[in-house]
């Protein structure tokens, strides 16, 4: 075998050019797979980091009535749905890789924030407790948070992102001013800030409708003020933040099915679930993969010609070599030696062509990427079954040739000059 | 008894036609014989060495090689009987040209699973015994007709088979170098190797000391031998 590969390297060194032309095939195939498959793979990642934000986590369990969240501004709480009692708030806490847990409480509010004659159309106010904006992965860029005492005495205070602070404010700073919220005067004590700065990439419509709901601008209160604004007894949702990113999945249903358990609504389509953004990325990268299978499949095209291309010049080489393999014959070589010799060759050929083809397809993803800005991500895995690939395309497309020299008969071969 | 040929034929087929190349041939060969087959060019005699040499079959007849039916074997044991029982010298030498004498010689070896470090050093005492052991790294480019010739001796002798069978072995050589493998052919044949050569030259027949004629495909026997 070591013989075998050795010889292999000697015959193709023998005619550089014309195995490098045998190569190149077989290495703009591999080259053309390595490129795509990387931009895929860069591709759902981002997908998945723009929908899952900068890693904090955070799955979002909201009450449903089929496929649509409850939405309070518009309906009465039907009957049955209990507030989460803060005993049960620990509960969920203590579950399985869950890091941490908050309640709030979420009403888009299109006419009902203003400062002076500015109004946050389509921004949210939140009710949130006093572990929010850390479970959130939020932290104050300036001012304060809120105090026990803001939420023991049911304080007019708030608290803004950054967005809404940019839109009510125009760029001056919003921290001890007063805004009005649902004609009650608010004071705003302080503004939070994401904690990674994460500027999701958006080049479709429906991505852009995604992140909307995050760049609208939020107004925080402690959620015991809710009810001098809103209402009475409005059940909450959850906010969890998971240990990893695979855990989101598993808490958030783990979440909802416990607080399932507590509702004894008539409608039973009403229930808690758990937006799985996970499953969202899924979604959406397997409609960007079925595209991008098609351009494997074209890829796939070019290692074929490159096998055949492989194929014919071992054909060539066994008609070149016929002496050659008349001799070994003579000389007590069997038929699988032979064959083992020429299959060698061309896997030893199509492996080369393949080793380059890895290296020139990690380059043109590093430049596809520089284009389009896409970020390409390399998949190991990828790379190994590209040489397996190839090598395989080296046994497809030389047993052909391997087969013809294994069989030539002796006497015609050492015939041949 | 090494060979034993009893009533060979062989036809060839051209298009529809059946040529038929060797008639009736029967052929006895002992051990430590030298042999010569002459005849001119289209009598035959390669044929007959194809079938000694295990590489083609005959139409008709049987053939005993050191007591062993041949021609019921198949393709695999047949190259075995060609790798440990049969050494081949051809007239054009056969050698690859990319490869050094020395790995000339190993060739065989190679195919007979034998361990590179054994290998060396069994194709360097063969290259030694046709005199060529200072030109163990040479390519065949870089030899004489002679040499690579010699080489191609030390390759058919490397696995000690029980006959060496030699087509032509002077046809491309020059007078000098042809009678120095003559010398070697005779040195060998003393060492106790069985040898059929065949070939047109005359002189180079008489060397043998048993010379047989091929005429049309059919053999005949002028000089009496030992055992026919």
């Amino acid at each position: 075998m070591l013989e075998n590969i050795r010889l292999s390297f000697q015959g193709i060194l023998s005619h550089k050019m014309r195995s490098f032309l045998t190569m190149l095939g077989i290495i703009i195939g591999i080259a053309a797979i390595i490129a795509i498959v990387s931009t895929i793979q860069g591709t759902n990642k981002q997908i998945e980091q723009n929908l899952i934000g900068s890693g904090d986590n955070n799955v979002d369990v909201q009450l449903y009535q089929g496929d649509y969240v409850l939405d309070f501004s518009y309906e009465p709480i039907p009957a049955g749905i209990p507030v989460i009692a803060q005993e049960v708030l620990e509960e969920i806490r203590q579950q399985e890789h869950v890091e941490d847990a908050s309640l709030y409480r979420k009403r888009q509010d299109y006419d009902g924030v203003y400062y002076r004659d500015t109004s946050l159309s389509g921004g949210y106010v939140y009710g949130v407790d006093s572990r929010y904006f850390s479970a959130c992965g939020l932290m104050m860029k300036k001012g304060r948070g809120f105090s026990s005492e803001d939420y023991a005495k049911s304080k007019k205070v708030c608290i803004l992102d950054k967005n809404s602070e940019k839109v009510l404010f125009e760029g001056a700073d919003a921290v001890g001013k007063t805004i009005e919220l649902r004609g009650e005067p608010f004071v705003v004590v302080g503004v939070v800030t994401e904690k990674e700065a994460f500027e999701p990439v958006i080049s479709t419509m429906d991505e852009y409708y995604t992140y909307m709901e995050q760049s609208s601008g939020a107004v925080y209160l402690p959620d015991t003020v809710w009810p001098i604004i809103y209402q009475y007894d409005e059940p909450q949702s959850l906010v969890l933040k998971a240990e990893t990113t695979s855990d989101m999945t598993s808490v958030g249903k783990n979440a909802a099915d416990l607080l399932n358990g507590y509702l004894s609504a008539e409608d039973s389509s009403i229930q808690y679930k758990a937006e799985d953004l996970m499953e969202q990325a899924k979604q959406i990268q397997q409609l960007s993969q079925s595209t991008n299978m098609m351009l494997i499949w074209i890829a796939g095209i070019s290692l074929l010609v490159g096998g055949i291309g492989v194929m014919n010049i071992m054909l060539v080489s066994v008609t070149e070599r016929t002496a050659e393999i008349g001799l070994k014959k003579a000389i007590g070589a069997r038929k699988s030696y032979i064959l083992g010799q020429f299959l060698t060759e061309a896997v030893v050929l199509t492996s080369i062509g393949g080793i380059a083809g890895v290296a020139a397809g990690i380059i043109l993803s590093q430049i596809i990427s520089r284009a389009n800005g896409i970020p390409a991500q390399i998949s190991i895995p990828a790379l190994i079954l590209s040489v397996v690939f190839s090598m395989a395309i080296g046994i497809i497309f030389g047993l052909l040739p391997s087969y013809k020299a294994a069989n030539l008969d002796p006497i015609e071969a050492l015939r041949h000059e | 008894m090494i060979l034993n040929l009893q009533n060979i034929y062989k036809d060839y087929y051209q298009d529809k036609l059946v040529v038929p190349v060797l008639k009736d041939v029967s052929l006895q060969v002992y051990e430590g014989e030298y042999v010569a087959i002459m005849g001119p060019s289209g009598s035959g005699k390669t044929t007959l060495m194809n079938i000694i040499g295990c590489l083609d079959r005959p139409t008709n007849g049987t053939y005993e090689l050191d007591g062993r039916n041949i021609l019921g074997l198949n393709d695999k044991t047949l190259s075995e009987v060609r790798l440990n029982s049969v050494g081949f010298v051809f007239q054009n030498f056969q050698l690859m040209p990319r490869q050094s004498a020395l790995e000339n010689v190993c060739l065989p070896l190679v195919y007979a699973g034998i361990k590179k470090k054994e290998r060396k050093k069994r194709a360097m005492a063969a290259l030694e015994r046709v005199g060529l052991e200072d030109r163990a790294e040479f390519k065949p480019t870089q030899l004489s007709g002679g040499q690579k010739q010699r080489v191609a001796i030390a390759r058919a002798m490397v696995n000690h088979p029980k006959i060496l069978l030699a087509d032509e072995p002077t046809g491309a050589l020059d007078s000098k170098s042809g009678s120095q493998i003559m010398e070697l052919f005779h040195k060998l044949n003393t060492e106790g190797v069985t040898i059929v050569m065949i070939t047109h030259d005359a002189r180079i027949g008489e060397e043998a000391e048993r010379t047989l004629h091929m005429i049309d495909g059919m053999l005949s026997e002028k000089k009496e031998g030992r055992g026919v």
